[in-house]
């Protein structure tokens, strides 16, 4: 049962990825790309650790995937921002 | 089934890494390079971990495409962004492909006969029977720290002398203007915790992946994050401690191999019984002295008042002040 839902989990996960990915590859500008990969990524990453927190017996390394998924989650988000930023002010500047 | 998963997966890795390999070295454009390179390096770090050398992955993650992409992300930064790799002509590099080609036969070569030809003693056999002897029990750390510890002390040199180069062509880059509140947030609460993190690699390298390098790259990464964050900050180095850092951890490793020296008649002949304190020491002392060098390095240069030394700095200060 648990092993079923871990799979669900990270193949949901998996097809966060390739939509964020097809979202990277395919949209017209650099926020909307942002946009898609940020999203993605997030979830995506939150599914697949999710997933094999299910399957991880050993609590430690559960709260180690936990905090692994929380420092990704900070650091995408302020990095898109940063990027998002910078494109902003050279779009004001020009 | 999952075997064949697993080779799929593998295959992926490597066409992958050959592709990001060829690309890096054929774009023209120097950001594109520069980015494909630190893709790279993360891929090369997975790669380690699927061959089960952590302690490599997680050298080549934090050193090859953390610090190295900071590094190159920072050489390249007064090139505008349509800069291109100069052109080279088709016979030099006619020449280049062909040298490189025969580097790669031979060291494909000298792999497979290493692994099918030779019938000799295992180095890493040799290692896990010396190995209670070594004073730590991760078999990596024994050999940089304790039977190879020569290597380990001339890769010091190495780092101190590439960056005395630095230190000596340039003075200090001027931080970046940009920066966000939110970058600010962040590196409140990340730095504290890479130091911590630091920490971690440099003691639990005595008996599982990490040490040295690990450590003093991530210290190095806080370092540059501070510097990204808070650019604007009034940067008061204080110059003498700075100089202090930069080359204690290859003062420490002399000075305990010249000790060992004095009672075992060998240099960096540990005592048995002491090698694990020692390894600590020599170690802790080596994390300070990367991670100074690789954010001198970053900053591109000498800081303020280098040459000089602080005392005589502010008595320039104060005699500019008096004009």
């Amino acid at each position: 049962m648990i092993d079923t839902l871990a799979i669900l989990a990270i193949f949901s996960g998996l097809f966060f990825f390739f939509s964020g990915s097809i979202g990277l590859l395919r949209l017209p500008d650099l926020f909307s790309r942002l946009h898609a990969l940020a999203k993605a990524d997030n979830v995506g990453l939150a599914l697949v650790a999710l997933g094999v927190i299910m399957l991880e017996p050993d609590p430690l390394n559960d709260i180690k995937i936990a905090v692994i998924w929380l420092l990704v989650m900070a650091a995408s988000a302020i990095s898109s921002h940063l990027v998002a930023r910078h494109a902003l002010r050279e779009i004001r500047d020009d | 089934m999952i075997e064949l998963l697993w080779s799929i997966f593998d295959i992926t890795l490597v066409l992958l890494l050959l592709a990001l390999a060829w690309n890096t070295c054929s774009t023209r454009d120097v950001m594109r390079a520069v980015t494909l390179f630190i893709a790279m390096g993360l891929l090369l770090a997975i790669i380690w971990a699927r061959l089960k050398a952590p302690d490599l992955a997680l050298a080549e993650a934090v050193i090859g495409a953390g610090i190295s992409g900071a590094l190159l992300l920072s050489a390249i930064r007064d090139y505008p962004s349509t800069a291109m790799v100069s052109q080279r002509s088709t016979l030099i590099e006619g020449i280049i492909n062909i040298l490189t080609l025969a580097l790669t036969i031979l060291m494909s070569w000298a792999v497979w006969h290493g692994l099918n030809m030779s019938d000799g003693v295992r180095l890493s056999e040799q290692v896990i029977s010396q190995l209670p002897v070594s004073g730590v029990s991760n078999p990596v750390t024994a050999v940089l720290l304790n039977f190879r510890a020569y290597d380990t002390l001339l890769e010091l040199a190495v780092v101190l002398t590439a960056v005395l180069t630095v230190l000596t062509l340039n003075e200090k880059r001027a931080g970046y203007k940009v920066s966000s509140p939110l970058l600010q947030g962040m590196t409140r609460w990340l730095v504290p915790l890479l130091v911590v993190t630091s920490g971690y690699l440099l003691w639990v390298g005595a008996h599982a992946p990490g040490g040295a390098f690990q450590a003093g790259a991530m210290l190095a990464a806080a370092m540059i994050l501070l510097q990204l964050a808070y650019p604007s900050r009034r940067q008061e180095f204080n110059n003498y401690l700075l100089k202090i850092l930069l080359v204690i951890g290859i003062f420490t490793f002399v000075l305990v191999g010249l000790w060992m020296m004095s009672l075992n008649d060998d240099f960096l002949g540990f005592t048995p019984a002491w090698a694990g304190s020692l390894i600590l020491i020599i170690e802790t002392a080596a994390t300070v002295s990367i991670a100074t060098a690789l954010t001198l390095a970053y900053l591109g240069g000498r800081p303020k008042g280098w040459e000089a030394g602080n005392h005589t700095d502010s008595k320039i200060a104060e005699n500019g002040g008096a004009e």
